[in-house]
């Protein structure tokens, strides 16, 4: 079906990241540059695979700190309270306010676990050259680049958080080292998918028809 | 040649086909979206840079939120919290949101205005190509929407323990959000490349 279908990389053409334009590559050797706006010249994103695994298996590392870890303390009269990730969404579910418990939890716990599992699946699929569902796989990937950025509503609620309550013995609230380990977490996992090559996922096809 | 282009997403070599009206192309193969063609994309983007610009300057030197416990109010501005954070040991929390609710979206802006400024009246900017890439490359690390959700949670976290009371700084934070998200929608890059082909 797919058959008679060119790819820049079959037709021995690169396509500028920056500027779209097709350029002609001269060999596989050279470095070369985009004659209209001047950008180095990729095939593919440079070592695509290996720095998305490492980044992937890094933010998995950090997902664990940062779910176990408090994330802030509450002090108020003389008594502190650590609230880790889950803890708060636990509270918002007790008193009710489930529309936010779900708004945390899908944004904190649920979206960076997703993302690292697609990202895995397709790294997976890739390094085993499936040409499985390849437009659904494109998709998945898509998804991972547009929802990843909401996960950190996490920290900036700390942020707006620890400026509002801050009345010194009567209430105060600061930013624990679960923050930092969540925060590391959603910026990796944003480098993860932006180093990802969603051409990888169609280049087997080409190998199949060639 | 020109009208010859790369699928971004999976690679596959089509032709653009000329529009004239405003329309969106896709791949033909995996849907990426190949151009987006707008009508007045120039001064459209523009209009929109300038008046984000205004927005972030009131965003910046009003009122954001007050908190009010008993007789005890707290007022703060956008870049309390960011203060908080390093004054109580959390640098890399405060840098990140800086960056992503402060530094990002204003140089965002900035660069616009370098690049559509002196395309309106004919001219090229020098180091075009370089300063278009790097907005480009800025965009992921926008995240005033995600901040607008966080403002949200945090309120209804407090509502029970406080008043908060908004301020103007924030309904401009609120305002700057959609007129970026239309500043970005309205920019057409290819429009961008064609004035840097032609005057080159």
């Amino acid at each position: 079906m797919n058959q008679g279908l060119k790819t820049a990389r079959t037709e021995g053409l690169i396509s500028c990241h920056s500027c779209h334009l097709l350029c002609r590559s001269p060999g596989p050797a050279a470095v070369m540059i985009c004659p209209r706006c001047g950008t180095r010249l990729h095939r593919r994103k440079p070592n695509s695979i290996k720095r998305t695994w490492a980044l992937v298996l890094a933010a998995f590392v950090f997902y664990i700190p940062a779910n176990v870890l408090p994330i802030t303390t509450v002090i108020s009269l003389g008594k502190a309270q650590s609230d880790t990730i889950m803890s708060g969404v636990i509270y918002f579910i007790k008193t009710g306010m489930w529309p936010i418990a779900l708004v945390i939890f899908v944004a904190s716990v649920f979206v960076p676990l997703l993302k690292l599992i697609i990202l895995t699946f397709l790294l997976i699929t890739v390094q085993r050259k499936s040409s499985w569902r390849q437009k659904d796989r494109t998709r998945l990937y898509r998804i991972t680049e547009v929802v990843g950025r909401w996960s950190m509503v996490d920290i900036f609620v700390v942020t707006i958080l620890v400026a509002l309550v801050n009345l010194g013995a009567l209430a105060t609230i600061q930013a624990r080292p679960g923050a930092v380990f969540f925060c590391a977490v959603v910026v990796i996992t944003l480098f993860a998918a932006m180093s990802f090559d969603p051409r990888l996922i169609w280049d087997t096809e080409e190998s199949l028809n060639e | 040649m020109s009208s010859l282009i790369a699928c971004h997403d999976c690679d596959l070599i089509q032709r653009l086909p000329h529009i004239s009206e405003a329309g969106t192309i896709q791949c033909i193969r995996c849907g990426a979206v190949l151009h987006q063609k707008i009508r007045n994309s120039i001064e459209r983007t523009l209009s929109l840079t300038l008046a984000g610009l205004v927005l972030f300057g009131l965003a910046n030197s009003f009122p954001f939120l007050a908190f009010k416990i008993g007789a005890q109010v707290r007022q703060t501005t956008l870049l309390t919290g960011i203060q908080e954070l390093y004054a109580q040991g959390m640098p890399e929390l405060s840098v990140i949101v800086l960056l992503t609710t402060v530094l990002v979206p204003f140089a965002q802006m900035i660069c616009m205005l370098y690049i559509l400024l002196p395309l309106k009246f004919r001219r090229i900017p020098i180091k075009l190509p370089q300063v278009f890439r790097f907005i480009r490359h800025l965009q992921p690390w926008n995240m005033m929407e995600v901040f607008m959700l966080g403002i949200l949670v945090s309120v209804v976290k407090l509502a029970k323990m406080a008043k908060i009371i908004p301020g103007v700084a924030l309904f401009s934070f609120l305002a700057l959000i959609f007129v970026m998200a239309a500043m970005t929608a309205s920019l057409d890059s290819h429009l961008i490349w064609e004035k840097w082909d032609q005057k080159r």
